[in-house]
């Protein structure tokens, strides 16, 4: 279960891009499939090349930068509509990774990764280093918070509520959507070199339905840790990407099959987006909570 | 300070939709002059403000703000120039933000940004002054959702965004239209002070002959895509609405012998 819960900390990161696109730039962005295993190929070939680990994570960062600059580039110079836009670039990666790797598997289980003095010295699967991601994670999740409250990030926010306004006060808004689709997948492709390293090896196949994973992780830890603040929102998402792997993890041990993950993935984003929609469930929902601070006294 | 010069604007040329929105407008506004628009639906009065905030480009003829020529700038390019404020009073705010933070963007109109933090105590002070020359207790929710404010607040405060930046033209487009009578009458009066207070020089479409002769320094009427009247401070301040009225009136009944004439 700590495995599930350090996965769900790394696998925030990506969530945190998602959450950038899909609900900043109200843009759905599946360019991320392909992006994550970009990341996840380059930091790897870096390694085991020699480059010093923390390099090769950056470099996976720019590389998912570029990939989200083509995107964007697409859906706003090209006038393509956003989702085909970014199929388009995931389809196109596809190719671009396997000439990255030269081959679908790459192992880095012999090489010195971030990961690696974790392991030695015996601490995955500890307090310790739950903590330590836990830590990337928030630090990652505040430099987001920090950008969004910047000018160019307030500019962005108003580029997906109201694209009219916030050109009539001259910002571009195709230049805020390919720098906000450039942010996203440059941190989907960071938590993809970093899986890469966490679980020893680069697979091409390692980004098939991850935009799932990071809607799953967005709709659950917002519906439930709820979004009125970008703090509160972004630590939602950290949260939601947790929730979402100890969910996965407890369906493994029920007996269901790994392969049956993307399924559950699908199904579970399914149930978060239409529960809320569900009137018997709002009725509900409005039931419990006038009656939650109530209960409270009582139990006190 | 504003030059509109020759505009023609045709939209879907040659095809069964054909439709001639401007047939050639000449407009000049001298610095802090403040024009009311008036005329019939379809007009061209609407499309005469998407001209010079870039919204739409001309056919032929140049739009001068300031001796700047922008016909070729795009809306965003030029919005350092220019203060709007749209008729639904949804348009020129972002709900999901905060009071305070449409205030920062606004504040940054047309310049680089870059990444500084968008709200600052400082501003947050200056926001806090200007809201209360709005009279509205707004200055008390910096914090709330601009979604949360009724429209009559929504549009005060799209005012207040659009005019103190000190653009250089401001352009209203019915921003009172979609408001209950008192609303209205508040916005009116906030424009006639904001206007006032910063020398802005104002293109005000409205369809409320009362308003149009209220406000302002300078009347124009439009019909079909021209200007067919023009009244300068001194003729304005004589006309009442009837005769407003009368020479719309005057305008159908010419277009009604055109048309006996044709038979
Ligand atoms: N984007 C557009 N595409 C096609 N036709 C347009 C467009 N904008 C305006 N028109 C047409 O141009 C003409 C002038 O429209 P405009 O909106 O300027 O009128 P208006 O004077 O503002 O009228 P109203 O009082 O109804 O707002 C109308 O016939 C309208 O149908
Ligand atoms: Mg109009």
């Amino acid at each position: 279960m700590i495995t599930a819960v350090e996965l769900g900390l790394i696998y925030a990161i990506m969530a945190l891009g998602v959450y950038l696109t899909f609900r900043i730039l109200d843009f759905p962005d599946l360019t991320v499939d392909g992006s994550f295993t970009t990341g996840a190929a380059v930091a790897a070939v870096g390694i085991i090349n020699g480059m010093p680990p923390i390099a090769a994570t950056l470099l996976a960062f720019f590389a998912g930068m570029a990939a989200g600059i083509v995107t964007g580039l697409l859906h706003t110079k090209g006038k393509i509509n956003g989702l085909l836009a970014g199929i388009l670039t995931m389809i196109a990666l596809y190719s671009i990774n396997l000439r990255i790797m030269g081959k679908a598997n790459l192992p880095l289980l012999r090489e010195e990764t971030l990961v690696t003095p974790l392991k030695e010295a015996g601490l995955l699967g500890t307090g310790l280093s739950v903590a330590t991601f836990l830590l990337v994670a928030l630090a990652i999740k505040f430099l987001l918070d920090w950008f969004l409250h910047t000018d160019t990030g307030l500019a962005m926010q108003a580029t997906g509520d109201n694209e009219e306004m916030i050109r009539s006060l001259g910002v571009s808004t195709d230049n805020q959507k390919i720098l906000g689709l450039a942010l996203s997948n440059g941190l989907v492709a960071l938590c993809g070199g970093l899986i890469a390293q966490y679980q020893g090896f680069a697979d091409i196949g390692m980004g098939i339905g991850i935009i799932v994973a990071g809607l799953a992780s967005v709709i659950i830890g917002q519906a439930i840790f709820g979004h009125r603040l970008i703090l509160i929102a972004t630590l939602a998402v950290v949260l939601g990407s947790v929730l979402y792997r100890v969910v996965i993890q407890l369906a493994l041990q029920a007996g269901l099959q790994p392969n049956d993950m993307k399924l559950i993935s699908a199904v579970l984003v399914v149930v978060a987006l239409v529960l809320p929609q569900w009137s018997g469930f709002r009725k509900l929902a409005a039931r419990l909570k006038p009656a939650a601070p109530a209960e409270k006294e009582t139990v006190a | 300070m504003l030059d509109l010069s020759n505009i023609t604007k045709t939209f879907f040329p040659g095809t069964v939709n054909e439709r001639k929105a401007l047939r050639g407008v000449d407009l000049h506004l001298a610095p802090g002059e403040f024009v009311t628009v008036i005329g019939s639906n379809g007009a061209g009065k609407s499309t005469i403000l998407n001209m010079v905030s870039g919204k739409l480009r001309p056919d032929t003829g140049s739009v001068v703000i300031d001796g700047t020529d922008v016909t070729r700038l795009a809306d965003f390019q030029r919005a350092k120039y220019i203060g709007r404020v749209f008729q639904d009073p949804m348009a020129g705010t972002a709900p999901t933000m905060s009071i305070e933070q449409n205030m920062a963007m606004a504040l940054e109109r047309g310049k680089r940004r870059g990444l500084a933090l968008g709200v600052t105590a400082a501003k947050r002070e200056r926001f806090t002054e200007e809201l209360k020359s709005l009279e509205l207790g707004l200055e008390r929710r910096l914090k709330a959702k601009v979604g949360l404010l009724s429209g009559g607040q929504r549009q005060a405060l799209s005012l207040l965004m659009a005019t103190f930046s000190g653009p250089k033209i401001l352009l209203l487009d019915e921003h009172t239209a979609a408001l209950d009578p008192q609303r209205a009458a508040l916005v009116s009066r906030l424009t006639a002070e904001l206007v006032e207070r910063h020398h802005l020089t104002t293109l005000m479409v409205t369809h409320n002959m009362e308003q149009a002769l209220t406000l302002g320094t300078r009347l124009v009427m439009m019909h079909d895509g021209r200007i067919i009247l023009d009244l300068d401070q001194e003729r304005k301040s004589q006309m009442t609405v009837a005769d407003l009225l009368h020479e719309f009136e005057k305008i159908k009944g010419a277009q009604l012998d055109d048309r006996t004439m044709l038979q």
